[in-house]
Parts: C-alpha cells; structure tokens; sequence
C-alpha cells in the first residue's frame, strides 16, 4: 500500500488539460499538482487562461482534451471528438482517444469535496446572509422531498441550522445574520462567498480572485483569513489571484500560465526569479 | 411571537374564516354573485400559486398552466361520470370506453397525477431551456394539448370537442376552500423546506446554485412536476365549478389570466397570489360588471361609452396601470401573516405616540 501513498497525497491532478474555444487554445495542455494541505496559486496575465482552468476542474466546461483526478480518482477525461477532432491543435491528441469520456456536472463535482468562490461575486441576493450558507447545505441532506415537505427531518434540519450559525460565528459574520448578501460591504461578501463555499465541507477549495476589487487593508485580512481557514477546517486550497502580495505571502507554490501554456512552476521565490515569468508578467510589477 | 402562538393565531384564522363562509352561506341567497367569486377565487388562488412556485420561487417562466388545468379537468370528468349517465354523454361515441367512476376526491389527485406526469415527460426535453424560450414551449405544449383533446379519434375518451357533463359537482363554497388550502399549505410546506431554499437559490443564481451542488436539471423538474399537479387539481376543482367542460375553455388567454394575478400578487409571494386572485376573479366577474349595462344612469345622467364589452376595456387599462406603475404587485415578495399585521399596527401606533412625543416637547 505505501507505494499509493505519494497518490492519495496528490488532492488534485490536471492532465495534459487542454480547452479549445473553436480555433483559440484557452488552455495548452496543462499539467499540476495540488498536494494534500497545500496553498497553490496560478498566476498569468490576463486571458492567461486561469479561470478556464479553474471551470475545468468544477466541471462548468468539459475539456477538450486531457483528464482531472481528484484524490487519486479519476472524475474527468476527454478527448476530442466530433468536429472537434479535425479542428483540433492542441498537443497528446490522440492520447485519451478511446477512454471513457468523464463529464460531470458542477453540482457532482461539489459533491465530491471541491467547493469554490466566483471572481465577481456570486450570492443568492434575495436571501439573508444566514440563508445564503444554509441554502449550501442543501447538498448533504439525506431527507427526499417527501419527508422535506411534512417536516420528518426536523432533526437533520435543526443541525443544518445549528452548523450554519457555528460557521457564521468562525467567519466573523454573526452580526449581519439577517441582512440580506447584497447589502453588505464588498470585503465581507467575499467572506459570506467563502462561508458559503465552506458549507459543502470541502476538502479542496477553489478561489477565483478572491482579493478582486480590494484595497491594501481589505487584502492583508484577506490574507490572514485565507491562512487561518486553511488550518481550522484542514483544506487545500488552489486560487488565482493577481495581488502578488497576497500570492507571495501565502503560497507553498505558484504555477504561472501564459497564453494557455505553463511557463513555470515552484516556490515563491523561485517563481520571482525565474526570467520566463519576468518577462511574462512580473516584469511590470519589478519595476515599481 | 413564539412558534406555538403563531399557531394558535393562524388556526383560529382559519376557523373563522371556515365559520365566516359557512354562516354567509346560511344566511345570503345561494345565487349571489360572492359565491361565484368566493368559488373560483378558491380555484384560481390554488393555480396562481401552482405558477408562483414556478415562476415566482424556481424563475422557470413557464406559461403551461392551462394545458395542465385541461388535463386534470378531464382527468377529474371523465373519472368520475357515473356509468349510467355516460351513454347521454358520449351520444356519438357508444357510451365511451371506460364504464366505471371513482370518488371524487380519489379522481381530483388522479388529476393531480396525470399533469404531473405530462410536465415530467414535456419536462425532459423542455426545462434545458431557459426563459422566454421555456415559456414559448410551454404555450405550444398547452396549445397542443388542447387541440389533441378536440380530436375525434380520440372520442371514446374525451367525448371530441362535445361538452364533458354529468359529473359531480360542489354544493358548499366551502369545498374549494378546504381543497385549495390544503394545497396550498402543502406548496407553502415545501417553499420553506430545504427545497424549497433549493428552488429560491436557483432563481436568484442558476451558476452559483449549481456550484453549491444542487442539482440543476433534477431541482427544475421536481419544481415543475409538483406545480403541474396542483394546477391538474385546480383543473380538476374548476370543472367541479364550471359543470360541463370542454377543451376549448383553455385556452392560452387563461394563462395570462394566471399570470396576471401571479404579477399583481407579487412574483414570490403566496400570499399575494390569493389575495390578488379573489380581487382579479371579483373585479372581472362582479364589480365592474355594470360597465357592461348599457342603461347605466347616474341620478338623471347617462354615462355615456357603456355598452356590452366595455368592461374588458377598462380592466385592460387597470391591469396597464398596474403593472407600469405597481410593479412589485400587492406584496411584493412579502408574505402576508399575524406577526406582519401586529408589526405594522406597532408601527403605526408607535409613530403616533412619538409623534406626540415630540409634538409635546415643541410646545
């Protein structure tokens, strides 16, 4: 069995990814690792192809080419097919030609333990920031309609609520309980985003800019909380973000995309150095 | 409030409501024109609900109502014709096929059932669509379902486009009363369950939902299936009202009559539903029925315009204003409840008494 260890300590995998939108390449065969516990950042300059990544792995798009594992399970595999077989320009085409095509929907993939937070914000606006994260709780219900409608799981109902004000009181979001999402100051929705995302009691969860829109200060907490969820509810955490202090403060590794290719991948430090990526995109940040 | 005297507060309404029908029924002639409304404001309620659950509470914009009103009417009708009287009814079809009925409320659920089973099976290729293509598909469903049920291939069955009649109808205003709030307590059940924060999520953010995992195709088709079959036993009780049936009733205008009390009501709000639909059903069947007299006088005055039709013209205008200048409707997406009615006269008392307060203070 140890011989699997180095697998199950490997939470997420990307595959020689590859997205083709028609005749563009969003993302060019791409391969990661995110470890078990770790902060990875992917970093890359606009239209870098972050966020197609990113709706890869939650099952928003199906790849054109290339396979996702998550936990050593494979929940994701394409390969080219119809007209995409002759338009396609990507590389490994015909290296998943063959397999089982793995195409879940946004709502398995949450299922299995992957939560994530949307760049520009996306809560449910008519309801209270209460109802916002027990609406996330919906998932692990074990109560069908039935029982749902005459009240038979008042008791997994009263513990959806009980874990949704436990989480309001670790996110620090207590006191705005019954206001309704959209009223509340941009810092403290990213946080209702996260609390929600947190919910699903994922194991992995995805930040898609979570520091968009933030000045210095809002960033800094930003930070910290990110730091300090990751240890009270043991996640791993992959996110984009374009904040390279926060990105070089929190990360155990960034990975660096530009024009759908991986162009470098290391420590923090590592990555400030590392030419290609200067030239790719902290070239302009050095200089300040 | 706590929850037990809310309780207490809401049965005791609904007794003396019940008592309040029961001793009006008593006491006023039966042919008044407040049974007529009280009656199909009961139905009515129970299908604007039906929609709102879609429309207001999923953001499915379906317009498909009718088309299951006429299935749980017929359901209901022919289910329920005694043997006996069918050979009267299906004259040019030999008495029909089937030749036995069931009880009342049993053929009302089958009503119920068989609605529901066409919106899952027009529900499998529909609900990808989104909005205005999902309404669009709907009506053509309604439209479909309509004209099939006029066919005369189909005679031994649905009687062709002949009247359905003979079946059991209701005595008491109280029967659609008792039926619909049962329904309606059950939609309301289920609007504040955990599905139904499912339905609401996926209104307000169909992406977001999804992310969340709830699972978009399946959460649309159960909100789908279960306003079809309150809308089939709405059908079911509007025939009950009506008597006789026939196909031709169900037409694509009485979905927009739906929808209209729906948008007046407030999208999102039961409450609202069937407080605006006892006022649409009284304002087209009552209170502006005079517009209709063309002799209408004002002491020695003839108000001039009033013919046969005019009626129609003036709600029209009622319903423009409505809805360009009163868009939120009656409620909003409020609801309607004891604890909302103590607070708004807290409120109004307590801002007089401040008011007095200060009023105090200036002099």
């Amino acid at each position: 069995m140890s011989h699997e260890k180095k697998e199950t300590d490997t939470v997420l995998k990307l595959e020689n990814l590859t997205m083709q939108f028609g005749g563009v390449i969003a993302v060019d065969n791409v391969s990661l690792e995110v470890g078990k516990g770790e902060i990875l950042s992917l970093i890359g300059p606009n239209g870098a192809g972050k966020t197609t990544a990113f709706n890869m792995v939650t099952g928003v798009y199906a790849p054109t080419n290339g396979a996702i594992y998550y936990k050593g399970e494979k929940i994701v595999q394409n390969t080219p097919q119809g007209r995409m077989k002759k338009l396609y320009q990507g590389e490994n085409a015909d290296l998943y030609a063959g397999k089982r095509v793995i195409a879940p929907t946004p709502d398995k993939i949450t299922k299995l333990g992957i939560a994530r937070t949307f760049q520009n914000i996306r809560l449910f606006k008519s309801q209270t920031v209460f109802e916002n994260i027990l609406i996330a709780k919906h998932m692990r219900r074990t109560s069908n309609l039935f029982t749902a409608t005459f009240r038979l799981n008042a008791k997994e109902e009263a513990q959806m609520r009980q874990e949704s004000e436990e989480l309001l009181r670790i996110m620090e979001l207590e006191d705005v309980r019954d206001e309704l999402a959209t009223s509340l100051p941009y810092g403290k929705q990213r946080h209702l985003e996260i609390a929600r995302a947190l919910a699903t009691k994922p194991e992995l969860l995805l930040l898609d800019e979570p520091a968009a829109g933030m000045n210095p200060q809002e960033t800094l907490e930003l930070t910290q909380f990110i730091g300090r969820i990751r240890g009270e509810f043991g996640l791993t955490i992959f996110m984009i973000e374009h904040h390279m202090d926060l990105v070089m403060e929190i990360s155990d590794r960034i990975h660096v995309l530009d024009f759908g290719k991986s162009i470098a991948e290391g420590k923090p430090d590592e990555v400030r150095n590392d030419p290609r990526v200067i030239e790719a995109y902290l070239g302009g940040a050095q200089d300040e | 409030m706590n929850k037990k005297n809310k309780l207490i507060w809401n049965v005791s309404l609904i007794v003396a409501l019940l008592v309040l029908l029961f001793v009006l029924e008593q006491v006023m002639p039966s042919g008044s024109m407040l049974f007529t409304v009280l009656k199909k404001g009961a139905i009515y309620a129970l299908v604007a609900v039906s929609m709102n659950l879609l429309n207001g509470f999923t953001g499915l914009f379906s317009l498909g109502q009718a088309g299951f009103m006429l299935l749980g009417a017929y359901t209901y009708a022919i289910l329920t014709i005694p043997p006996e009287s069918r050979a009267s009814v299906y004259q040019y079809y030999d008495g029909g096929i089937i030749q036995f009925a069931i009880p009342v409320p049993l053929a009302l659920i089958a009503g119920g059932l068989i609605a529901a089973g066409f919106a899952f099976l027009i529900g499998l290729p529909v609900l990808r669509l989104k909005s205005d293509y999902l309404a669009i598909a709907t009506l053509g469903f309604a439209e479909i379902i309509r004209a099939v049920f006029q066919w005369d291939k189909l005679g031994p069955l649905t009687n062709g486009s002949n009247l359905l009649r003979s079946f059991p109808t209701f005595q008491s205003v109280l029967y659609p009363f008792i039926v619909s709030g049962i329904c309606i307590a059950l939609i309301v059940m289920l609007i504040n369950s955990t599905y139904g924060r499912a339905f609401k999520a996926i209104r307000d953010d169909e992406i977001a939902a999804e992310a969340m995992g709830i699972n978009l195709a399946h959460h649309k088709r159960l909100a789908f299936v279960i306003s079809s079959f309150f809308a089939g036993v709405s059908g079911g009780l509007l025939a009950m009202y009506q008597t006789t049936i026939q196909a031709s009733m169900f037409k694509s205008a009485m979905t927009y009559e739906i929808l209209l009390i729906v948008v007046i009501g407030g999208i999102g709000s039961v409450t609202g539903s069937c407080i605006s639909s006892f006022l649409f059903i009284a304002c087209s069947e009552w209170w502006l029925r005079f517009l209709d007299n063309e002799n209408f006088y004002i002491g020695s005055f003839h108000v001039p315009l009033l013919r046969a039709g005019f009626r129609k013209v003036v709600f029209a205008v009622v319903i423009m204003a409505m809805v360009l200048f009163y868009r939120q409707g009656i409620m909003g997406t409020k609801e309607f409840s004891v604890e909302a009615l103590q607070n708004l006269f807290r409120k109004i008392f307590l801002r007089k008494s401040v008011k007095k307060a200060g009023d105090t203070h200036e002099s």
